[in-house]
């Protein structure tokens, strides 16, 4: 709408709105500049954050480079938030072809169902999980981390996948047995490629969740701390706080990156089919 | 359960979607090589019974055999028929010629001669050089045409089609329905059409099953249900029919007659009468079998006065509706104007004309 020069006369939709932009950058600078401040205090010279900043330096970085712990820690992240996106995003799939495909009583309480992790606060659903865990005798583990980011990762998955099967004409299926495949082939050779954006925004979005998730972590971790859980227990020393600026200032660009690919493949997708 | 020497036979073939007959206790053949239409209003059952052939609705009771075996318990891909989509299901993420070779999987073939037989399926429905277009970059008569190849170059032994020209613009349609009509032929597949389209099942069909309500009206060739329509539902379907109550009035056995509301009394052949004296029934003529005169014809077998009410003038043809003494409802006659100065389209509202017609044109259907 913007940037067409002159706007177009007589459109109630085009018209410039002075105040609604305003209220735009406002938002996004609210919303963006203090996360904006990690990034550059990890490159400040100084144990403490705090203006004026004392001049330029990689020596946090580099400190992280040499951190054993922190190594083993992103080690334990990447594993589990590669199970648990890989495994939400099928459990999504199945889901959200059930969803759409069959016609079943409480269908819409099932959804609801599945999305209700979104709305309950983790911090129950963590220590439901640890009661659950030790009165069972499980001893806890990067499994159990696992299974709770499965429980927050779910949602996500159902949400990223469903509108992809909602859009998918179920002739296409039976277009396919009738040329000649049964279930399975159908599915690989017509239904997944199909939902493959997405499939990739899916995993891509749980990945980033798992990977960040925190309070979960908190309750069912054992003796291997994820990544998150290592930086809480980091920001007891104070002289190692810059570097984790530095590690959350990498984070935060691998997030970003993640989230935009997988915004940018889904769109590309439905982009496609139409 | 018996085997016939019919191609596909669906005998005593039911349906239920719950406590709803979709398709009620239907049986008929349909013979190898026939172009065989399923007609009748949306909702009649002619869909369902074409993903039963095809293998996508199970039948609830009755057998259907596809060249003498039994169906029941065949999934659809190991069914020897291939079908065309209402909305031709093609695959978008493929291109033209994975769309086409989609179904060669299983026969192991090498690229060079899928490649091959998917151009040879191009060059039949004249689509060549398109193999590698994507499948979003299709017209809606290209698309129905990609998905006619890549059903027969699978060389089915049954062609199921469902409503394909449906979505198609009127000039299109018509140019499909003729190279729809010359590749059957061509190739000699049996053809299953699906269409609520009269006009486009009498132009294709070597047969027509009418349906309604889940049940088959009348199965025949197209002049068969068009002359000769067995139950006035039909009549009424394929094209116009006016329709007049009669009693039969019987005198001895060498002759009958009706008398009819508004028609007077006509007399027919005894041979083409089953009906005993007194019977009710209804007297059926087609509006074109009507001659419209301004005086009465000195060779007509049957003719009656008339007031013209109303005339809409459609070019090759008028419709004209006349008001008959003793009948409400106006009578349709439809002239072809064969000379450019008909003088029946100029005539006011009111005007007292003739209606004639043969003996042979009238049709007498049991009362609905």
């Amino acid at each position: 709408m913007r940037g067409q020069g002159k706007p177009m006369e007589g459109t109630y939709i085009k018209r410039r709105n002075r105040p609604l932009q305003v209220y735009a950058v406002l938002f996004l600078i609210v919303l963006y500049v203090p996360v904006l401040f990690i990034p550059l205090f990890s490159f400040n010279d100084s144990l403490y954050v705090r203006f004026p900043m004392q001049g330029m330096t990689l020596k946090w970085y580099h400190e992280l480079w040499l951190r054993e712990p922190l190594w083993n820690a992103m080690w334990n992240s990447v594993r589990v938030g590669a199970a648990v996106s890989v495994i939400s995003t099928i459990l999504g799939m199945v889901a959200a072809r059930a969803i759409t495909r069959y016609r079943m009583p409480g269908r819409s309480a099932l959804v609801t169902f599945i999305m209700m992790p979104l709305v309950i606060p983790g911090i129950i659903f963590g220590v439901a999980l640890l009661v659950l865990m030790s009165r069972m005798g499980v001893p806890l583990s990067l499994y159990t981390v696992g299974l709770g980011h499965l429980i927050v990762c779910m949602p996500f998955a159902v949400a990223t996948l469903l509108p992809r099967f909602e859009g998918f004409d179920p002739s296409m299926e039976e277009a396919s047995a009738d040329l000649g495949e049964n279930g399975w082939w159908t599915f690989w050779r017509v239904t997944f490629p199909m939902v493959f954006p997405g499939v990739v925004a899916s995993l891509l979005l749980s990945f980033t969740i798992s990977f960040d998730e925190f309070i979960m972590a908190f309750f069912l971790t054992g003796t291997d701390p994820t990544l998150p859980m290592y930086i809480w227990g980091q920001l007891r020393f104070p002289k190692e706080f810059p570097s984790v600026l530095a590690l959350s200032a990498l984070i935060l660009l691998v997030s970003f990156v993640l989230v935009f690919i997988a915004q940018w493949v889904g769109r590309k997708g439905l982009e496609n089919e139409n | 359960m018996t085997k016939t020497d019919a191609f596909i036979s669906i005998q005593n073939v039911s349906k239920f979607f719950g406590t709803f007959r979709a398709i009620d206790d239907i049986s008929m053949d349909i013979g190898r090589g026939e172009f065989f239409s399923l007609l009748g209003p949306s909702g009649c059952g002619k869909t369902t019974l074409l993903r039963m052939l095809a293998g996508f609705e199970s039948t609830t009771a009755g057998e259907i055999f596809i060249d003498n075996q039994p169906t029941s318990d065949v999934p659809p891909h190991h069914r020897p028929v291939n079908m065309v989509f209402q909305n031709y299901a093609i695959f978008p993420h493929l291109n033209v010629r994975d769309n086409i070779t989609y179904g060669l999987r299983k026969q192991k073939l090498s690229r060079s001669k899928r490649y091959e037989m998917a151009e040879e399926m191009l060059e039949m429905i004249k689509l060549p050089d398109y193999g590698t277009r994507k499948a979003t970059e299709l017209s809606g008569g290209q698309r129905q045409r990609i998905a006619l190849a890549r059903a027969l170059i699978l060389r089915p032994k049954v062609l199921l089609l469902d409503e394909p020209l449906g979505a198609l613009d009127k000039q299109l349609r018509e140019q499909m329905q003729l190279e729809l009509r010359a590749l059957q032929r061509q190739i000699g597949i049996t053809f299953v059409f699906v269409t609520h389209d009269q006009e486009e099942a009498l132009t294709l069909s070597d047969r027509i099953a009418v349906m309604s309500g889940g049940k088959v009206l009348q199965v025949d060739t197209p002049t068969g249900l068009y002359e000769t329509p067995k139950t006035s539902v039909v009549a009424r379907f394929i094209g116009n029919m006016n329709f007049f109550d009669g009693t039969v009035r019987r005198n001895g056995a060498a002759a009958a007659a009706i008398e009819t509301e508004g028609l007077g009394t006509i007399q027919v052949p005894v041979a083409d009468l089953d009906k005993p004296d007194g019977a009710a029934v209804q007297v059926a003529l087609r509006p074109e079998k009507i001659a419209l005169s301004a005086t009465r014809p000195d060779a007509a077998e049957h003719a009656v006065s008339a007031r013209l009410d109303t005339s809409a003038y459609l070019g090759e043809r008028s419709h004209f509706y006349v008001n008959l003494e003793g009948r409400d409802e106006p009578v349709a006659v439809s002239q072809p104007n064969t000379s450019r100065f008909n003088a029946a389209n100029q005539a006011p509202s009111g005007t007292e004309v003739w209606l004639s017609w043969s003996s042979d044109a009238i049709v007498v259907l049991d009362p609905e």
